[in-house]
C-alpha cells in the first residue's frame, strides 16, 4: 500500500515535541534519520478514512510481546472508536515514523506517555471535536466522541464525515488531554491478540512465509572457526548441483543462491572453500579472570569518594565474585530474510527491530543511496534482542543484489548460533561494609565485561558478522579511564538498589546507602555481543542481589526485612511486597534451619529492582527445591509481583512476566554458550541447554500493581533481570550453599554441595 | 521424480529428489505455513506435521517416507473462522508470543492426547520434552494442552 503524502504542508499552531526512546536515545543520538517523516506531526500517526476506520503508524513493532494489541487498544481509547475499527501499521519505512529500535522495553514509555502515538490520538481526538463544535455549531465543551461518533446538543457527526481521507494538518499537542484511566473503556482491559487465531491454526505469514514472484533462495557459508579468512573457493564444486544459481564472493563473504531452499542448503553444504587458520580463543575455563587484565575503557556510575574511609571503619567486610556467561538469543527459527534488489532500488522485508537501521546500514553495504533502500519489518520468531535479524538481512541484500532477483535466505541452526551477537559474558565484584547491627555502610561494585560490535545504528554494519565479512570494521574500541560522574543514570542496573545514587548533590538511585562506587570496565570479547533480553541490567542484578541475600545472612536478618531497611523507592517496595505477600514469605533468617544435607530439600529465595533504574519494577519470590544427592534445582512456585505504570492490558502484562520468569529460568539453570580453541561449540539444541516444554514447569502468580497516575514504564524484561538472583538465593536457603555462578547445573551445585561436606 | 502427496486432504502430485526433506515439500512446493524450518535437525519441533496419526518431525523426514500417507499441518486442522478445539483452547488461554513454535507444540500434543486422553500431567510433560517456546510461554501452553485434555476425554 501506498501512504499519501500527509507531511508536507502542516498548518503548524502549536509547537510539538516529542518523548524520544531513551535507551536507543543515549546510544545512538536523538536524530531521526533523514528522508523519515516528522514526528511532531499528526498526520506522521494518524489517518482516518471516509468509512470512519482509523489507521495508525507506530515506529514500535510487535515481536511477540503483545504491543501492536495494546497500541491498537490505545488508539481506539484515546481517539473513541472501536477496537476494530482501528488498523496499525507499523515499522515500514516508506511508512511510518521513525522510533529508533523496538527494543529494551521502550516501547510502552515511548508510546504510552504524553508524546508521540497517545499524544497524536489525544490531540486527534480534541481537534476533531472542535471542528465539529464548528459545523454543529454547538459547543466543545457540550460535545462527546464515542463510537466514531461526535455528538451534543441533539446534534452529531461521524469522524468520516468531518475528516474522512484529508489531511489533520496539525502538530502534536502536548496540552491535549488524554482521557482519564478511570474511564477508559479499551485500555487497561485484557483484549486477546488479533493474531493469535491466524498463529494458532498456520494461517500467519511471518517473514519465513514470505514467497515473491521469481523469488529465489540464498544459503550462507560462514567461516569454520572464529577469524578465519577466504583463500580460495571452488564454484565448479557446485556447478552440477540441480537448481544451482550463483556463487557469491565478497571479500569474506560466501555465499550461495538456488532455485529452491533444498538445493541452497545442499550447494551451500557442497561449496569447497578453503579458509585460513582462525585466531585462538582464550581458554573458556580462565575466561572470566583473563577479562580482568585487558585494556579496558572505565565508567563510573556512582562514586561518593569516600568508600575506603568507611569500609575501613566496617564491623565486618564481604567480597564477593559473581560470573555470567555469554548466553544466546537463540530463536527457535533461526533468522530469515528476504530482499529484492534491483539496480539502484532495494526493497528488504525484514524481521530486524531497527528498519531505519536497515535502510542506512543496507545502503552502505549494497552502496546505494538510502532513500533507495525501502525496509518492511515482517515478523520473523522470537528474538529477545539482536538476534540474527539483522545479519541475515545483510545477507539476503547481497545475495539478492548478486543476482538481481528476490531472493529469501534462512540461517542454518549452526550459523545462528555461532554467528549471533550474545548477551554480553560479566565478572562482578562486590564488596560492603557492615556496622555491628548489619547495617550497610558502604558497598562497591566493579564489574568486567567484553563487547564486540552491537546493533549497527545508522552506520556501522561492521557491528554483525556479515558486515565484517563483507570488509566493514566493527565500532571502534578506544579503552581509557573513568571520569567522575556527571548525570546519574542506572540505565545498566549497574547501581544497585540499596544505595543512594547520589550524583551533582542528588540522590537520585532506590536506596539509602550514602557511601558508594560502581566502576564498569568494558574489554574487547573474542565473540560478537549485542543486546539479549535486559542487557547488563540482568547480569548485575544477579550480582546485586545475590550479594544483598548474602549481607542479609551475614546480618543474621531475614533477607525482605533486610532489604526493606535499605530501600527508599515506594516502587520498588511495592513490587517487592506485591510479591512476598502473594507467597506468604515466610520471614527468617536464610538459610533455613534445619534441612537435612542429604535428599530433595525446599527453600524460597527473593529479588527485587527498579529495571533501568526507572523503567519498571519487579520483585520476585521464587519456592525451589534442590536435590542434594544429584545437584538437581528444581523450580516449584514463582510469585511476581510487576509495575509498568498504567496497565495497557493486564493479560499482556502477565503474559510478558510470565514468559520472562521462565526464561530467566532456563538462562539462570541451563544457558551458557560455550568454545573450545578456535570455535563455538554450543551450535544446537544439544549442546545449548534451553529448558524444554516438556520439563516440570513451575506455577507462576502474577501481582500486577497498578499505577494509573504514574507514566508507563517498560514491561518486557523486568521479570527476568531477578530470576537468576532468587533462584540462586533459594538454592543458599536450602542448602547453606551460595553458587556464585550461573548457569546453576546440576553438576555446579553438587560440586559445591561437596565442597559443604 | 514424481511424488504423490496426501496434505490436509488433498492430493498433490510434485517432481522431487524422493531424499528431499517433507519440511521443503510442504512449506515450499505447497506454501503451507504452519511447518517451519527451526533447526533441520530434529531438536525443536518447529517443522511437526501429524504423519498417520503421528506427530513427525518433517525437517528430518525424507519425503518418500511420507508418499501414501495421510498428512496433516496446522492449517490442515481447522481454520480461524473455524478452529480445531485444540487450537481453539490456544486462542482462549492466549497460549503464544510469538508464535513461531506452534505447529511443535500444538501437533505434538494434540497426537499424543488424542492416543492417550486419559494422560496424567507428568506423562503430557514427558510427550512434550522434546519441544522448545523460546518466549516460554509454557505455562499458558500447558494450560491450553489441558483444556483440551478434557474436552476429548470427556
Amino acid at each position: 500500500m501506498k501512504r499519501r503524502d500527509f507531511i508536507k504542508s502542516a498548518g503548524a499552531l502549536v509547537v510539538g515535541f516529542s518523548l524520544a526512546d531513551h535507551g536507543a536515545k543515549a546510544q545512538f543520538g536523538s536524530a531521526p534519520i533523514p528522508g523519515s517523516p516528522d514526528n511532531r506531526q499528526l498526520d506522521t500517526w494518524i489517518a482516518i478514512a471516509s468509512d470512519g476506520t482509523v489507521t495508525a503508524y507506530s515506529g514500535k513493532e510487535e515481536l511477540g510481546q503483545g504491543i501492536s494489541t495494546a497500541q491498537q487498544q490505545l488508539v481506539a481509547e484515546e481517539l473513541c472508536v472501536r477496537f476494530d475499527r482501528v488498523h496499525l501499521i507499523y515499522c515500514d519505512t516508506a511508512l511510518t515514523p521513525d522510533q529508533s529500535y523496538t527494543s529494551g522495553s521502550q516501547s510502552h514509555p515511548a508510546n504510552f506517555n504524553h508524546a508521540n502515538l497517545a499524544q497524536a490520538c489525544a490531540t486527534a481526538r480534541e481537534a476533531l471535536i472542535a471542528m465539529a463544535a464548528q459545523k454543529l455549531g454547538v459547543p466543545a465543551e457540550k460535545l462527546t466522541a464515542s463510537d466514531g461518533i461526535i455528538s451534543g446538543n441533539g446534534k452529531k457527526i461521524a469522524y468520516g464525515k468531518l475528516i474522512g481521507g484529508r489531511k489533520l494538518n496539525l502538530t502534536i499537542d502536548p496540552n491535549a488531554k488524554r482521557r482519564d484511566p478511570k474511564e477508559w473503556k479499551v485500555l487497561g482491559k485484557p483484549v486477546g491478540r488479533p493474531d493469535m487465531a491466524a498463529m494458532a491454526t498456520g494461517r500467519f505469514e511471518y517473514v519465513h512465509n514470505l514467497r515473491l514472484p521469481g523469488m529465489l533462495h540464498g544459503r550462507v557459508v560462514r567461516p569454520p572457526v572464529v577469524g578465519a579468512k577466504v583463500v580460495s573457493v571452488d564454484e565448479s564444486s557446485v556447478k552440477d548441483l540441480a537448481g544451482v544459481v550463483k556463487v557469491v564472493v565478497r571479500n569474506n563473504f560466501v555465499g550461495v543462491v538456488a532455485e529452491k531452499p533444498w538445493q541452497a542448503i545442499q550447494a551451500a553444504e557442497k561449496l569447497k572453500v578453503v579458509w585460513s587458520r582462525g585466531t585462538a580463543l582464550p581458554k573458556q575455563s580462565e575466561f572470566h579472570d583473563l577479562t580482568r587484565s585487558q585494556p579496558s575503557r572505565d565508567t563510573l556510575l556512582v562514586d561518593s569518594g569516600d568508600t575506603q574511609s568507611a569500609l575501613s571503619g566496617a564491623a565486618v567486610i564481604l567480597k564477593t565474585t559473581y560470573e555470567h556467561p555469554y548466553q544466546m538469543h537463540g530463536s527457535v527459527g533461526s533468522s530469515c530474510a528476504v530482499a529484492d534488489v534491483q539496480g539502484e532500488k532495494a526493497t528488504l522485508y525484514s524481521p530486524t527491530q531497527g528498519v531505519w537501521y536497515q535502510k542506512t546500514t543496507g545502503a552502505m553495504i549494497l552502496g546505494l543511496k538510502p532513500e533507495n533502500v525501502h525496509v518492511i519489518f515482517r515478523r520473523g520468531s522470537g528474538c529477545y534482542g539482536l538476534n540474527g535479524a539483522d545479519t541475515v538481512s545483510y545477507d539476503a541484500l547481497v545475495l539478492s543484489q548478486a543476482v538481481g532477483k528476490p531472493v529469501r535466505v534462512q540461517l542454518s541452526r549452526r550459523d545462528e548460533m555461532a554467528w549471533e551477537n550474545y548477551g554480553n559474558a560479566w565478572t562482578i565484584d562486590e564488596r560492603a561494609g557492615l556496622d555491628a547491627q548489619g547495617n550497610i555502610l558502604a558497598w562497591e561494585h566493579e564489574a568486567w565485561s567484553p563487547s564486540l560490535g552491537n546493533r549497527p545504528g545508522p552506520s556501522t554494519p561492521g557491528n554483525l558478522v556479515t558486515g565484517m565479512l563483507l570488509g566493514f570494521e566493527p565500532a571502534r574500541f578506544s579503552p581509557g579511564p573513568a571520569r567522575p560522574p556527571r548525570a546519574y543514570s542506572n540505565n545498566s542496573n549497574g547501581v544497585p538498589s540499596y544505595v543512594a545514587g547520589r550524583v551533582g548533590g542528588a540522590d537520585q538511585g532506590t536506596g539509602t546507602v550514602r557511601s558508594e562506587r560502581v566502576l564498569v570496565h568494558n574489554v574487547v570479547s573474542p565473540f560478537w555481543t549485542g543486546p539479549l533480553r535486559s542487557p547488563a541490567r540482568l547480569q548485575n542484578t544477579f550480582a546485586h542481589e545475590s550479594f544483598m541475600d548474602e549481607l542479609a545472612a551475614h546480618a543474621k536478618a531475614d533477607p525482605v526485612a533486610y532489604r526493606l531497611r535499605h530501600l527508599r523507592s515506594e516502587r520498588v517496595i511495592g513490587v517487592l511486597k506485591a510479591a512476598t505477600q502473594a507467597a506468604r514469605w515466610d520471614a527468617r533468617p536464610s538459610p533455613k534451619p534445619g534441612n537435612p544435607q542429604t535428599g530433595v530439600v525446599t527453600g524460597r529465595g527473593v529479588a527485587c529492582v527498579a529495571y533501568e533504574g526507572e523503567n519498571g519494577y519487579t520483585g520476585i519470590v521464587v519456592e525451589a527445591a534442590v536435590d542434594q544427592d544429584s545437584g538437581k534445582v528444581m523450580v516449584k512456585r514463582m510469585w511476581v509481583g510487576i509495575d509498568a505504570g498504567p496497565i495497557s492490558n493486564p493479560d499482556g502484562l502477565r503474559n510478558q512476566a510470565e514468559g520472562g520468569a521462565l526464561q530467566g529460568m532456563s538462562r539462570a539453570l541451563g544457558e551458557e554458550v560455550t568454545w573450545d580453541d578456535e570455535k563455538i561449540t554450543s551450535v544446537d539444541w544439544r549442546t545449548y541447554h534451553s529448558l524444554p516444554l516438556g520439563f516440570e514447569i513451575p506455577s507462576v502468580e502474577c501481582v500486577l500493581v497498578n499505577r494509573p497516575d504514574e507514566k508507563a514504564t517498560g514491561a518486557g524484561e523486568t521479570s527476568i533481570t531477578v530470576v537468576a538472583a532468587a533462584i540462586g538465593n533459594a538454592i543458599f536457603d536450602v542448602t547453606g550453599v551460595r553458587i556464585r555462578r550461573i548457569p546453576f547445573t546440576a553438576e555446579r551445585v553438587r560440586a559445591a554441595l561437596r565442597e559443604r561436606e | 521424480m514424481s511424488i504423490t502427496l496426501k496434505v490436509n486432504g488433498r492430493i498433490h502430485t510434485l517432481d522431487l529428489d524422493p531424499s528431499t526433506p517433507l519440511l521443503y515439500a510442504l512449506s515450499d512446493d505447497l506454501d503451507l505455513r504452519g511447518p517451519k524450518f527451526g533447526c533441520g535437525l530434529g531438536q525443536c519441533g518447529a517443522c511437526t506435521a501429524i504423519v498417520n496419526g503421528a506427530a513427525v518431525r518433517t525437517c528430518i523426514t525424507p519425503v518418500r517416507a511420507a508418499v501414501g500417507k495421510d498428512i496433516v499441518t496446522l492449517e490442515g486442522l481447522g481454520s480461524p473462522e473455524k478452529p480445531h478445539p485444540i487450537q481453539q483452547a490456544f486462542i482462549d488461554e492466549q497460549a503464544a508470543q510469538c508464535g513461531f513454535c506452534l505447529s511443535g507444540v500444538i501437533l505434538t500434543a494434540k497426537a499424543f492426547i488424542d492416543k492417550n486422553p486419559k494422560a496424567t500431567d507428568a506423562e503430557m510433560q514427558a510427550a512434550l520434552s522434546g519441544v522448545l517456546c523460546r518466549c516460554f510461554t509454557h505455562t499458558r501452553m500447558h494450560a491450553a494442552i489441558r483444556r483440551y485434555r478434557k474436552a476429548v476425554s470427556r
